[in-house]
């Protein structure tokens, strides 16, 4: 029946409908995964009473649909491990807030994906559990840290997914397997129960086939939570309400199609025709050119933002990981991998006596300038378009030939990722040769998920890229 | 010669509901180990911590009383290091931004300067333990993340007494909060001098420093110092300076040991606590936690002395305690013009009334009793108790030789000759004849 296929929305429509039973859609996801997890590596673990799970579930909002989640995530029952041999055989004795959430509102935690180990990376490869694939082409890398989940979703082996992001860990993988997926601002969703990489910056959020399936998985898992002081007590508004707002009269910022990494290349040709479209709906559209320095409504190279996010997020890492000291879980430390490994080095180096100042606290003063450029464009502009990465997913093994890989390919998130703006991966291009995709980013200002999600929904409605997006 | 210079770091636990970080009950003395723990103060992979307002509040209490300037941001900090009883490799703590800078607490040796009042979380608790035949080493969490407060102090103090007499007051500020039991038998207040010492009429601070950590009482306090400052004098006579280490107070062998030299000093790699948004707080929050503040020892002491005409010692004596000073007042009006305030002064601490029991009218009633009694002078009782005893020399033997009954046989003799005189007043004089005969 290929109900697997079916989005968020349909799935849960059927099912109120009574069109399709929780056995009949649980079985042809199972069937999927049965056929493509051995080749794909996207689930470490199943929960085998899934469908009895969401039998139960019809009545709630999310009808008690299979949803995937990224193994940072907090399940008890459900081993968790971060994709790290250090946590290998952890079964958790509490739940992530954003799980109890799901759950709550009628989700199944159809089983947890594969990652980057510890979230380290944007590939997948670093997983001591073997690398994903990319499900559009198995010879290619799915992106990273939430590969597995982005995976997932473009392979049909879910209905949606979550997945969380520290700088580009939801939107990257999204682009490259071709689905969507949002991040949002950060302080947005609760970290409690996720396996910590840059506190600073992580955030969690939803994977899935369309901007309207993101839009009603965040309405489930987003707002303020007691256990977790980062996130704001605001009102969440519904943001499938926002849906059918449009562009019209909204002012979009073209950003670093001018970079030299970028200049005529597939990503940046997808994004400037994105504009296009976004004008011919009705929005003004503006390039807003690369600045080497701080200036009207210009866009700070984004090398400083690589700077600034690698010696952060590297201080953070050492500092998170120092509880896997071997005392309590089941690796030692001889269990953490050679990615984990140079983050925790660089880290606590960078943030040892003598040396904090000059890497750790001026790379704060820097992210304070982006924030400051950020605050400035967004005077100007109600939302910032972008390509998600500089370009195709890369062959399998490309991140082992360089320790900055991670750095290179999100380089065009870190910025807004620093600067805790909530932002969209959605499909604006295909390569019919490789099957490969490019992604559009679209950036808002803080708490503007709103404004991200009228722009997304708009583009992806008025094109042809994301296959399921005319079916809901 | 020397001159001591030694400044002192308190930790004092807040007695707290719950965890500086969680929900967990903060009150861990003598519970079943790992019972009073969760996911955040186990540092659990995902677990992020929440301050607890109220030790914020209290931590800012205490700099007020303590005449610190509250900082208007402030913010925590992590501070890393490998120990099993610290379960994330950090300790949550404050770095350069502490709530309260600055301050004092006056001794009669002169002020001690007050550097800094900060917040942070306590680590938990290792027990070694023979398990089956096996020397183990055993982790409780169920101190993990309770509220500390730490203050530190400059190095005002010069002598092992005049640091003991600044504990003691800091001590019964912190008692007087109510934001501590502060009970050093619990460590519930943790003491660590920084000791060093330089030649007299020097004024820089001296170029090492030793110090004695983790002391839980003030005897204890005042015996490592001394001890440090007879070590270092011994050392620097021979002149080179004493390595600059941490020691630890040996109870048993009545002297500090070396535990931990400079070269091994930790890089504690302190940075912003990313889990928690920085603290800001308002001129009228902070004014309206000093609106709470109770009466303080020194100025209750003060009162009392030009109130009630007490002596220094005797309000000193008084104002000991909130609890004590509380129960006096009262009873002082109950007194109303019956006895002064003197009168009542001298009652409680002669009489030293269990104030949990007595009440403040029962004590009146008492000193009412006693007032009837005949005033018999010294010379009378002494007279009469040296007739008694030389005439009841068995008696006497008896005693001597530990019957304790003895005693109350001869005062009920005492007693017969003069039936109107204080019980308490014949037993004493009466104890000390037998103890000098």
């Amino acid at each position: 029946m290929n109900l697997h296929r079916l989005t968020l929305t349909q799935a849960i429509d059927k099912l109120k409908k009574k069109e399709i039973s929780h056995a009949e859609l649980y079985k042809d996801v199972h069937d999927a995964i049965s056929e493509k997890n051995t080749e794909l590596n996207i689930y470490l673990a199943l929960d085998p009473e899934a469908v009895s799970k969401g039998e139960k579930l019809l009545n709630t909002p999310l009808a008690g649909v299979p949803i995937a989640v990224k193994d940072n995530f907090l399940t008890p029952g459900l081993e968790t491990t971060a994709s790290s041999n250090v946590l290998k055989g952890f079964m958790p004795p509490y739940e992530s807030t954003v799980i109890s959430r799901l759950k709550k509102s009628g989700g199944v935690v159809v089983g947890k994906t594969n990652m980057d180990a510890w979230a380290h990376g944007s590939s997948t490869e670093t997983s001591d559990f073997g690398p994903t694939k990319n499900p559009r082409n198995p010879e290619y890398l799915p992106g990273g840290s939430s590969g597995g989940s982005a995976a997932a979703v473009a392979a049909n082996l879910c209905i949606a997914a979550i997945g969380s992001e520290t700088a580009g860990s939801i939107r990257q993988p999204a682009a490259w397997c071709g689905v969507v997926g949002l991040k949002p601002t950060y302080g947005r969703t609760s970290r409690y129960g996720v396996v910590a990489m840059a506190s600073s910056t992580d955030t969690p959020g939803p994977i899935g086939k369309t901007v309207r399936d993101c839009a009603l998985v965040f309405n489930h898992i987003a707002g303020h939570d007691p256990y977790n002081a980062s996130t704001s007590t605001d009102p969440v508004p519904d943001l499938t309400k926002q849906l059918d707002g449009g562009v019209k009269g909204m002012k979009i910022g073209l950003c670093y199609v001018d970079h030299h990494a970028l200049r005529g290349t597939p990503a940046a040709d997808a994004v400037i025709t994105a504009g296009k479209v976004f004008e011919q709906l009705g929005a003004v559209v503006e390039p807003v050119p690369v600045s080497d320095e701080v200036k009207p409504k210009h866009m700070l190279n984004p090398d400083y933002a690589i700077g600034v996010y690698t010696v952060v997020q590297r201080g953070e890492v050492s500092s998170n990981l120092a509880r896997y000291d071997g005392v309590r879980y089941g690796g030692d430390r001889g269990a953490f991998g050679d990615e984990a490994k140079r983050r925790i080095m660089l880290g606590t180096f960078t943030l040892s006596h003598g040396y904090a100042d000059k890497y750790y606290v001026r790379a704060q003063q820097v992210r304070s300038l982006i924030i400051q450029n950020f605050h400035e464009l967004f005077s100007h502009y109600d939302v910032l378009i972008s390509p998600t990465s500089p370009g195709f997913a890369q062959k399998l093994g490309a991140s082992t030939q360089s320790p900055m890989y991670g750095e290179l390919e999100d380089m065009l998130l870190e910025a807004s990722s620093v600067s805790g703006l909530p932002g969209i991966n959605v499909p604006c291009f295909r390569d019919p040769a490789t099957n490969l995709y490019i992604g559009l980013n679209i950036m808002g200002n803080l708490w503007q998920e709103a404004k991200v999600i009228r722009a997304a929904h708009a583009y992806e409605q008025a094109t042809d890229w994301n296959e399921w997006a005319k079916k809901s | 010669m020397y001159e001591p210079v030694i400044g002192l770091e308190i930790h004092v636990e807040l007695k707290t509901k719950s965890g500086m970080f969680c929900g967990c009950p903060a009150d861990h003395f003598a519970k079943v180990p790992n019972t009073g723990t969760c996911p955040v103060c186990l540092g659990l992979p995902g677990a992020t911590p929440v301050p607890n307002k109220k030790a914020v509040e209290w931590t800012i209490m205490l700099g007020l009383a303590l005449g610190s300037t509250i900082a208007e941001f402030s913010k925590f900090d992590r501070k890393h290091y490998f120990y099993p009883d610290l379960p994330k490799g950090y300790q949550i703590s404050q770095y350069d931004q502490p709530l309260c800078r600055g301050g004092k607490i006056e001794t009669s040796f002169g002020p001690v300067r007050i550097h800094r009042v900060h917040l942070e979380e306590d680590t938990g608790k290792l027990q070694h333990a023979t398990v089956n035949g096996e020397k183990v080493t055993l982790v409780d969490f169920n101190r993990s993340g309770v509220p500390l407060v730490e203050i530190v102090t400059e190095a005002d103090i010069h002598s092992a007494e005049a640091a003991k007499e600044f504990l003691k007051k800091l001590h019964q500020i912190v008692r007087y909060l109510g934001i501590s039991d502060a009970d050093m038998e619990k460590g519930s207040m943790r003491l660590e001098p920084n000791i060093s010492l330089r030649k007299v009429g020097e004024t820089g601070l001296p170029a090492y420093k030793v110090e004695v950590k983790n002391i839980n009482s003030f005897r204890f306090a005042e015996r490592a110092i001394k001890y440090e400052i007879e070590r270092h004098a011994r050392i620097l006579d021979t002149g080179v300076n004493p390595a600059q280490e941490t020691r630890g107070w040996d109870e048993a062998k009545n002297a500090t040991v070396s535990q931990r030299t400079k070269e091994e000093a930790a890089d504690y790699r302190y940075f912003p606590e990313p889990d928690i948004p920085p603290m800001r707080f308002t001129k009228q929050y902070i004014a309206a936690i000093g609106s709470t503040l109770p009466e303080l020892p020194d100025v209750k002491r003060m009162r009392f002395e030009k109130t009630y005409g007490l002596h220094t010692a005797d309000a000193a004596q008084l104002t000991d305690t909130r609890a004590l000073a509380d129960y006096y007042e009262e009873a002082v009006k109950v007194a109303g013009t019956m006895f002064t305030p003197k009168d009542v002064a001298n009652w409680i601490i002669n009489k030293k009334p269990d104030i949990d029991t007595v009440l403040p009218a029962a004590l009146i009633a008492s000193l009412k009793d006693a007032k009837a009694t005949v005033a018999v002078s010294a010379d009378d009782l002494s007279g009469i108790i040296s007739t008694v005893l030389a005439e009841n020399a068995k008696a006497v033997a008896d005693y001597k030789a530990g019957k304790q009954q003895s005693a109350m046989f001869l005062m009920g003799l005492v007693r017969r000759k003069l039936p109107k005189a204080d019980t308490k007043v014949i037993l004493d004089a009466l104890k000390k004849e037998l103890d000098n005969t």
